[in-house]
C-alpha cells in the first residue's frame, strides 16, 4: 500500500507580458530568433491564445503560423507550423527545436522565401510571459475534497497545473503525479493522457471531474 | 464619483476573478502606489485612474493621484509632443524644451512625494523622473500612446527621462520603442459599472436623447471622440455621406475636451463647417464628465465608428463593444487587438472603406448583431478594470523581482 501523499495545494499562476523589443519581418529572422530568445517567448507564443479565448474553439494556432500564413502569405509553412503537436513535447526546449527545424527545412526547399518581407507595421513582435505563482486557500487530501476545490479554482490554475507544471517547469501533469502518490494509477494514467490543447479549459475542467467522479464512492456524474 | 468596491464587480466577472486579485494583493501588502498625470478629468487615462486607485487601496496597497499643473504654453508644447510621439510632423523647438523644463522644475519644487511604487503616465509629467533618485523607490512609466514610429527630435528628449526608470509600460508590443529598461505590456480596460458602461434603463436613454435633442426616426451613426484631428471627425463625415447615397440614416459625432488639449476648439470649428447645416449630422460638444450622456448615445446607436488616423488604444471602442454594438473601426493602434475583422467588428483603412463597412452593417442587422455579441465577449475576456488591476498587482511583483518564473511564498505546487 503507498505512503499516503501530501495533500494536494492548488496554485495559480498569473502571467505578466513583457516585449523583448525584437521583431522579425523574414522567415530567416523569425528562425534566429526562435533559436535565441528565451523558452518564455515560446510558451507565450504558443500559450497565450488558450488564456486570451479560454471560451472558444479549442486547439487554436500559435502565433507564429498565424504570422506566416496571414502576413507572409506562405499558407503551406503556415499549416506545418500549426499542425505542430504542442501535446508531444515535455520540453519548450523540444517544442522551439521541432518549430526551427520545420522553418529551416521550408526555407531550404524554398530558398527565394528569404527575400520576402512584412511590411514594418505588420512586424513578429517576439513577446516573453512572465509568471508569477502563488498559493491559492484550497488544498485537499482526498480524492472528494479534491473534485470540491477543483471546481472552485480558477481557470489560471488549472492551467498551472495542467500545461505550465509540464512543458515550462518539465514536471509533467501535477493532477496525474499526484493521483499516481494516492494510488490511483488508472486515474493518473487518463488525466496525463488527456490532450489538454484539444479542449477549452473549461471542458478540461468538466472532464477530470468527471474521471475523479468516477473514482468516488457511489459515483455519479458531477 | 461615488468609489465602486471591488465586491461589486462579483456579477460581472465571477467570484474567481476577484479572489485572485485578493491573493496577489496579499503579497503586496502596505505598498504605497502614487499615480501622476496631466489631467484629472477627459481621456482615457483619467477614467482608468479615478477607478484603479480607490480599488488598489481596498486592496491593501494605499494609493494616491496627483496631477502635475501647467499654463497653456506647457500644455501647447505636450500637445506638439504627443502629436510627435504618434509620428506627426512636428516643430518641437529649443523654446519649446525650455517650456517644458521649466513647467517641470515648478512642479518639482513643490511636488509631494509619497509611493514606493511611482507611475508616471505618458509624456507631460516624464520630466518629474528627475525625482527619482531623491525620492527613491520604484518608477514606472506608463506609455498609453503609441510611440512605434515617433519624430526622433522629440523622442530622443523624453526618452533620457524614460529610460531613468526602472521599466516602462505600453499598450502592445508594436507602441514600444527600444529602451534600456524592461518594457511590460498592459493593454487598458473599461469599468464596467461606471455611468459611461454601466446598463441603463430605456427611460434614462430616452430622457437622455430628449434633453440632447437627438431623433430617433433614423438609424443612428456615432462617433464618440475628442475633436482631434487624429480621431478624423472629417473623414467620419465624408463617409457617412457616401453612406447616405443609398441608406437613409442620421451621424452623430459627439466629442468632449479635456483640459490638455487646446486644438479641440479649433478642430471643433473645421467640423462644423464641414458638416454645413446638414440636418442629419448632429454634433453635440458635451462636458468631459457626460459619462451617462455617452453611454446612453453609444446604447442609442445603431452602428458605431471609429476612424481614427493614429490611436493609443481607442478605448471607445472596446465602450462600444460592450454595449452589444456592431463597430466600424479604423485598423490602426490597439483596435486591431479588440476587433478581429468580420468576428467581432470590421476593420477599415480608408473612407471609403468606412463607408462600406457602414452600409453592411446598417443593411445586415442580422449581422451586425453577431458582431456586437462576440465583441462584448472578447471584451468581457480581456479588456474589463479587473484584468488592468490584476496585470498592474503583477507589474509590481516583476519590478520587484527577477525572472521569468517567479514564485510567491515558495508556492511549490505539489514539490
Amino acid at each position: 500500500m503507498p505512503s499516503r501523499p501530501e495533500p494536494f495545494r492548488f496554485c495559480t499562476r498569473l502571467t505578466l507580458r513583457e516585449s523583448t523589443g525584437l521583431r522579425a519581418v523574414t522567415l530567416a529572422q523569425l528562425a534566429h530568433y526562435l533559436k535565441v530568445l528565451p523558452g518564455s517567448v515560446i510558451f507565450h507564443h504558443t500559450h497565450h491564445y488558450l488564456q486570451q479565448h479560454q471560451s472558444l474553439t479549442p486547439e487554436p494556432p500559435n502565433d507564429f503560423a498565424y504570422w506566416v500564413s496571414e502576413v507572409l502569405g506562405d499558407r503551406g509553412l503556415g499549416e506545418r507550423l500549426a499542425s505542430v503537436d504542442t501535446v508531444q513535447f515535455a520540453s519548450i526546449r523540444a517544442l522551439r527545436d521541432r518549430l526551427v527545424a520545420t522553418i529551416e527545412a521550408h526555407l531550404g526547399a524554398h530558398p527565394w522565401l528569404r527575400l520576402r518581407v512584412a511590411p514594418p507595421e505588420e512586424a513578429f513582435h517576439f513577446v516573453k510571459a512572465v509568471s508569477i505563482v502563488l498559493p491559492t486557500p484550497y488544498r485537499a487530501a482526498t480524492l472528494a475534497a479534491f473534485a470540491e476545490a477543483l471546481q472552485a479554482v480558477t481557470m489560471d490554475s488549472l492551467y498551472y497545473h495542467i500545461f505550465e507544471a509540464r512543458l515550462r517547469l518539465e514536471r509533467g501533469n501535477d493532477f496525474a503525479r499526484w493521483f499516481t502518490g494516492l494510488g490511483e494509477p488508472a486515474l493518473a494514467a487518463a488525466v496525463a493522457t488527456l490532450d489538454p490543447y484539444t479542449h477549452t479549459m473549461e471542458d478540461l475542467r468538466r472532464t477530470i471531474l468527471t474521471l475523479v467522479h468516477r473514482r468516488l464512492p457511489h459515483a455519479g456524474v458531477p | 464619483m461615488t468609489p465602486t468596491t471591488l465586491e461589486a464587480y462579483e456579477p460581472v466577472v465571477g467570484r474567481q476573478v476577484l479572489d485572485e486579485l485578493r491573493y496577489l494583493a496579499e503579497h503586496l501588502q502596505g505598498r504605497r502606489i502614487q499615480h501622476v498625470n496631466s489631467t484629472a478629468v477627459g481621456g482615457g487615462v483619467a477614467e482608468i485612474l479615478a477607478r484603479l486607485v480607490p480599488l488598489l487601496t481596498e486592496l491593501g496597497l494605499p494609493s494616491r493621484w496627483d496631477v502635475i499643473m501647467g499654463d497653456p504654453a506647457f500644455f501647447r508644447v505636450t500637445k506638439t509632443v504627443h502629436n510627435a510621439l504618434h509620428g506627426q510632423p512636428a516643430v518641437f523647438t529649443r523654446r519649446d524644451a525650455r517650456t517644458f523644463l521649466d513647467t517641470t522644475a515648478r512642479n518639482l519644487k513643490t511636488f509631494a512625494w509619497d509611493g514606493d511604487i511611482v507611475f508616471i503616465h505618458d509624456p507631460q509629467p516624464a520630466g518629474l523622473i528627475q525625482a527619482k533618485p531623491a525620492h527613491g523607490g520604484r518608477w514606472i512609466w506608463r506609455c498609453h500612446v503609441d510611440v512605434s514610429a515617433p519624430h526622433l527630435g522629440v523622442w530622443r528628449f523624453l526618452e533620457r527621462f524614460v529610460n531613468r526608470c526602472d521599466a516602462a509600460v505600453f499598450s502592445a508590443p508594436q507602441f514600444a520603442q527600444r529602451l534600456a529598461i524592461r518594457q511590460f505590456l498592459i493593454a487598458p480596460s473599461i469599468d464596467p459599472l461606471s455611468d459611461k458602461n454601466r446598463e441603463l434603463a430605456p427611460e434614462t436613454i430616452q430622457a437622455i436623447l430628449h434633453r440632447l435633442e437627438i431623433p430617433q426616426d433614423k438609424p443612428l451613426v456615432t462617433q464618440v471622440s475628442r475633436f482631434d484631428r487624429l480621431k478624423d471627425p472629417v473623414g467620419v463625415i465624408e463617409a457617412f455621406r457616401l453612406v447616405r447615397r443609398t441608406v437613409d440614416c442620421r451621424l452623430l459625432l459627439v466629442g468632449g475636451g479635456a483640459s490638455d488639449d487646446p486644438e479641440g476648439a479649433q478642430v471643433l470649428a473645421e467640423v462644423r463647417t464641414r458638416a454645413q447645416d446638414d440636418p442629419d449630422i448632429l454634433i453635440r460638444e458635451l462636458p468631459p464628465t457626460s459619462h451617462l450622456e455617452v453611454n446612453a448615445l453609444q446604447r442609442a446607436s445603431t452602428v458605431i465608428i471609429q476612424k481614427s488616423l493614429r490611436e493609443g488604444f481607442g478605448l471607445t471602442v472596446s465602450e462600444a463593444l460592450w454595449k452589444g454594438k456592431p463597430v466600424v473601426a479604423s485598423a490602426v493602434g490597439g483596435i486591431p487587438l479588440q476587433i478581429a475583422h468580420k468576428h467581432s467588428g470590421l476593420l477599415c483603412r480608408s473612407v471609403e472603406g468606412a463607408a462600406f463597412a457602414l452600409k453592411q452593417l446598417l443593411n445586415s442587422p442580422r449581422y451586425a448583431q453577431q458582431l456586437g455579441e462576440r465583441g462584448r465577449e472578447h471584451v468581457r475576456q480581456n479588456f474589463l478594470l479587473t484584468r488592468h488591476l490584476k496585470e498592474y498587482l503583477l507589474l509590481l511583483v516583476a519590478v520587484e523581482r527577477a525572472g521569468d518564473i517567479i514564485h510567491l511564498n515558495n508556492a511549490p505546487g505539489i514539490r
